[in-house]
């Protein structure tokens, strides 16, 4: 099967693979805004971000929509008078901590989550996380971690976050082996690889994060890691440091991507080929059969990837591989070897790869490379829609379900979208 | 430190980069870390910019800091002016940058560009956008005017002869509340009693446009939040009167009109040109219904303040309470509060608001894309008539909020929220019909947003009330009154008991009650 001969032949192929960089301006969003999705995942956790009146705005406004019941996060503002020395930052965080727990005493762990200013000035939020454990003993965990725009790039808050639990999951005694699948996952993507997974005949598998703060996987030597989402570089390593095991996969995106993921996955259980390849085939034929209509949309068309959320690579691969669509050029915020071993050997060629940005001279190539697609964040896509140009806003990939073979369909749904748009409309061009 | 579930007003740096892309030839070179660049989708997602907003962000790292962010900013800078040509520059620090002290604007000054630049200092910490929009306003006018050679003149109408007076619009901007139609609408008012608009800023502007401000005989403030401070300069300055009577509503407009011929000395027939329908659509029979509606009033200073007066006075509503989040604006909010005899909140957290709407129990919510999302919650119909609004306030039709045309607009948009008075008679008359049933909705509230939610606003109230033992007899009295009104009579009964000690609903108590809230 493609997919295992993917899996299975990744690992000695990654040394040549080198993306151009870039240092100029960059477009993205900052690792504040991976609380969004977060803390829908993690439902008894408050993210509360020790920042400025920026980082409250930015995560209101990336976000797109205005909160319609309380959320789970907040921001503690800093003032002149912290600044200034005038009050006591830790006091001020305690004051506000006790406000958050005032109005949701059922909250389990609040994350303290460092943001720009809070770095800058040294705010030490791993001493204040360890502080306010000691005294809400039993009741509330502190964990600290950094979404700051200086150290992290919109999803590598999840990286940080997840990378800063690592040290408080427990051992795992038992010497049954264990699946740990990281990276937040829809929930009904994770019911769905679930179901796989116990077909495969592994059923010790937890996700993490999962919907409980407290109920955190155990980790040892018997766990064997997957990632689901392609920007848990230094969660991996950290996962690794605590005895876990890697196993390098291409990701869950499309067909082949998803079928790879599980062989790879499958193999590192001793799982027989004939036993995956049984236990795939209804699923990845009912997805080929949903794909197959909008290939036919997507083939042939060519496509620009701007640095965004990390998950350029891996849709780029899929975009190229199974929709038919050539890459003109893909750029990505930063490049992580390990993480994308995988993904490398399938890359078509021809592309240029860039990592990082100089957002105005990027620009410039699209204007005039003129691809039919170009995905992007969303304060580009208008203006690039204005100059004629197709756009897929990126965030979209991080809110909706589009890993595993249920929704592959809806994946490539999300590019053939603005074509089809595009050949429906009959209002002349924008004014 | 200070919780923060939802701001109302962005820092005072969006307040720049609304100042920049509202106008052309000005380009701002923001120091910022990567991440601050989300306010490019404020102007292309809320308000469908083509183009991004004329702002190169420095977007230093970590690995940055320390001696190497100077020198990213001037790089920055140098490639930001080859790239974009402005004719100005206007430099900021972020947040992060302002604690960082590369002093930007002192380095930008010093780089040899052959256009101003203009340094602002944007005082992250203490301040918000509003003012961060009337800081860089007041700087980037006072820069290229300070120099004019009109300051010695006495500008002003006695100079005028018989030249038709002209004046400036000042203050509108991008992601204002319908400023693109506003200006439009004030400018046609202007033209129609023969007074020329000069230059409109800083919405369109061009550098060349500000040069020309002084030419005119005085200027009017529409967006005191973003003007007053450079109105009061160029008044200093240029002998330029103010006129800040804000145009918005039926009699703001005549006094708008009026005030314009005291201080331009020019008579202007303001009954000639006052064709309005709101006031025949509020006389006319069917508007009886909104007289006494419980109105809440929350948004920016100069909205509450004027649209508290058009509820009151020219919808005939009653305001049962208003605020406000622009602190710079809570004397004249205080004031109209007190006229009315209500309490007026002046905070910038969305939790107090909601919490003095759910008291108030209003019948409709005059507020911003946040007071809709409460009123939503809490069953009340809402109106959106400031910032912080959302993409569908920012209609693709013409729906000016001021002068005549936009008192028109006030009157549908405020009135589409609640039921229409024939309508209220004819569900009331129909009720027993079996084809009718509650959850029957008026045709033209079919999407749901209106006040109609009565019955489940019930639930929202303070829970040990439902404790209450409702009667049969009193329970089916209850299903009597019309289901709009239904939730609040329950409410209003059950207060009425339990301020009595009552621990059971009967018929009489749902009179008894009926008779004590109608005093």
């Amino acid at each position: 099967m493609t997919g295992q001969v993917l899996a299975s032949s990744a690992a000695d192929v990654s040394g040549d693979f080198q993306p151009q960089q870039e240092r100029g301006q960059r477009a993205v969003f900052c690792g504040l805004t991976s609380i969004i999705w977060m803390h829908r995942k993690i439902q008894d956790a408050f993210f509360l971000v020790v920042g400025s009146r920026t980082c409250a705005h930015l995560i209101q406004s990336a976000a797109g929509v205005m909160i319609f019941a309380e959320p789970r996060f907040g921001t503690a503002i800093l003032g002149d008078r912290d600044l200034a020395g005038m009050a006591d930052c830790h006091e001020e965080l305690d004051r506000v901590v006790a406000q958050v727990l005032e109005r949701r005493p059922e909250l389990k762990t609040i994350f303290l989550v460092g943001s720009c200013p809070s770095e800058v000035i040294k705010l030490d939020l791993d001493n204040a996380a360890q502080r306010l454990s000691r005294e809400y003993s039993g009741g509330v965990r502190f964990v600290s971690f950094s979404g700051s725009g200086i150290e992290t790039t919109f999803t590598q808050g999840e990286d940080s976050c997840l990378t800063a639990l690592v040290p408080s999951l427990n051992q795992r005694e038992s010497d049954q082996p264990h699946l740990l699948v990281v990276g937040t996952l829809p929930d009904i993507v994770e019911d769905q690889f679930r179901r796989l997974f116990h077909q495969l005949g592994i059923d010790c598998v937890e996700f993490f994060p999962g919907k409980s703060s407290t109920e955190l996987p155990e980790i040892g030597l018997n766990t064997q890691v997957v990632l689901a989402q392609p920007y848990l570089g230094e969660t991996l390593r950290a996962l690794q440091g605590r005895g876990a095991h890697h196993i390098p996969a291409p990701f869950p995106l499309g067909v082949a991507g998803t079928a790879a993921w599980f062989y790879a996955a499958a193999a590192a259980f001793g799982i027989p080929e004939g036993r995956v390849e049984e236990v795939l085939q209804a699923p990845r034929a009912r997805a080929t059969r949903a794909l197959s209509a909008l290939r036919d949309e997507l083939a042939g068309r060519r496509f620009a990837m701007l640095p965004d959320s990390q998950l350029e690579i891996p849709l780029a691969r899929f975009l190229a591989l199974e929709c038919g669509m050539t890459p003109v050029e893909v750029g990505t915020p930063y490049f992580d070897a390990t993480v994308m071993q995988a993904e490398i050997p399938l890359l078509p060629a021809g592309v240029s790869w860039i990592e990082g940005q100089d957002l105005d001279p990027a620009l410039d190539r699209i204007r005039s490379a003129r691809p039919d697609i170009t995905v992007c964040g969303l304060g580009i896509a208008n203006p690039l829609e204005a100059e004629g140009l197709r756009t897929k806003w990126s965030i979209e990939l991080l809110f909706s379900p589009i890993q595993g073979f249920e929704q592959v369909a809806d994946l490539a749904e999300l590019f053939a979208r603005p074509l089809r748009r595009e050949a429906k409309l009959e209002v002349g061009e924008w004014s | 430190m200070e919780l923060t579930l939802w701001t109302y007003e962005g820092p005072p740096h969006v307040g720049a980069i609304r100042i920049a892309a509202s106008m052309r030839d000005v380009h701002l070179v923001l120091h910022a870390p990567q991440g601050d660049t989300y306010a490019d989708l404020l102007f292309t997602m809320i308000e469908r910019d083509g183009k991004r907003p004329p702002v190169t962000y420095t977007t230093f790292q970590a690995r940055d800091l320390g001696a190497s962010t100077a020198e990213k900013f001037l790089n920055t800078l140098q490639a930001a002016y080859e790239h974009h040509q402005p004719k100005l520059i206007l430099v900021a620090d972020s947040c992060t940058a302002e604690l960082i002290q590369d002093q930007p604007g002192t380095l930008a000054q010093t780089a040899g560009l052959p256009v101003p630049v203009v340094p602002l200092e944007m005082a992250a910490y203490s301040r918000k956008e509003n003012w961060g929009a009337s800081e860089t306003f007041y700087h980037l006018v006072r820069a290229l005017l300070s120099n004019h050679p009109n300051t010695s003149l006495q500008a002003g109408s006695q100079e005028r002869g018989s030249r038709p007076p002209r004046v400036n619009l000042l203050g509108p901007t991008k992601l204002g509340f319908r400023c693109r139609d506003d200006v439009r609408e004030i400018t046609q008012l202007l033209e129609s009693v023969g007074i020329d608009v000069n230059v409109v800023a800083p919405l369109g502007a061009g550098i060349d446009d500000l040069f020309r401000i002084p030419e005119a005989d005085a200027n009017v403030c529409l967006h005191p939040e973003i003007a007053l401070t450079t109105c009061g300069w160029l008044e200093r300055t240029f002998k330029q009167k103010t006129i800040k009577t804000v145009p918005l509503g039926y009699g703001a407009t005549r006094d708008f009109l009026q005030e314009l011929a005291d201080v331009l000395d020019y008579p202007i027939d303001i009954d000639r040109v006052s064709q309005c329908r709101l006031p025949w659509y509020s006389r006319s029979v069917d508007s009886t219904y909104l007289t006494g509606k419980r109105v809440y009033v929350y948004g920016d200073g100069s909205h509450v303040v004027a649209m508290a007066r058009v509820a009151q006075r020219e919808m005939g509503f009653d305001v049962v309470g208003l605020g406000t989040y622009s602190r710079e604006m809570a004397r004249e909010v205080r004031a109209v509060a007190a006229e009315l005899g209500v309490e007026a909140l002046i905070s910038d957290s969305h939790l107090a608001v909601e919490q003095a709407i759910s008291e108030l129990r209003p019948e409709l919510v005059l507020g911003t894309q946040m007071e809709r999302h409460i009123a939503k919650r809490l069953g009340i119909g809402c109106a959106v008539i400031s910032t912080p609004a959302h993409v569908q306030d920012y209609p693709a039709r013409y729906s000016p909020q001021m002068g005549f045309e936009g008192a028109n607009v006030l009157f549908d948009t405020w009135v589409h929220p609640l039921i229409m008075g024939l309508e209220e008679h004819l569900l009331h008359m129909f009720r027993d019909d079996f084809e009718f049933n509650d959850n029957a909705v008026p045709s033209h509230l079919a999407h749901g947003d209106g006040t109609l939610k009565e019955v489940d606003a019930g639930d929202v109230a303070q829970g040990n009330q439902s404790s209450l033992l409702w009667e049969a007899g009193a329970e089916k009295e209850l299903k009597k009154i019309p289901f709009f009104v239904r939730g609040k009579a329950k409410r209003n009964t059950e207060q009425y008991a339990l301020d009595r000690g009552l621990t059971a609903i009967d018929i009489e108590t749902l009179y008894e009650a009926k008779a004590h809230y109608s005093r």
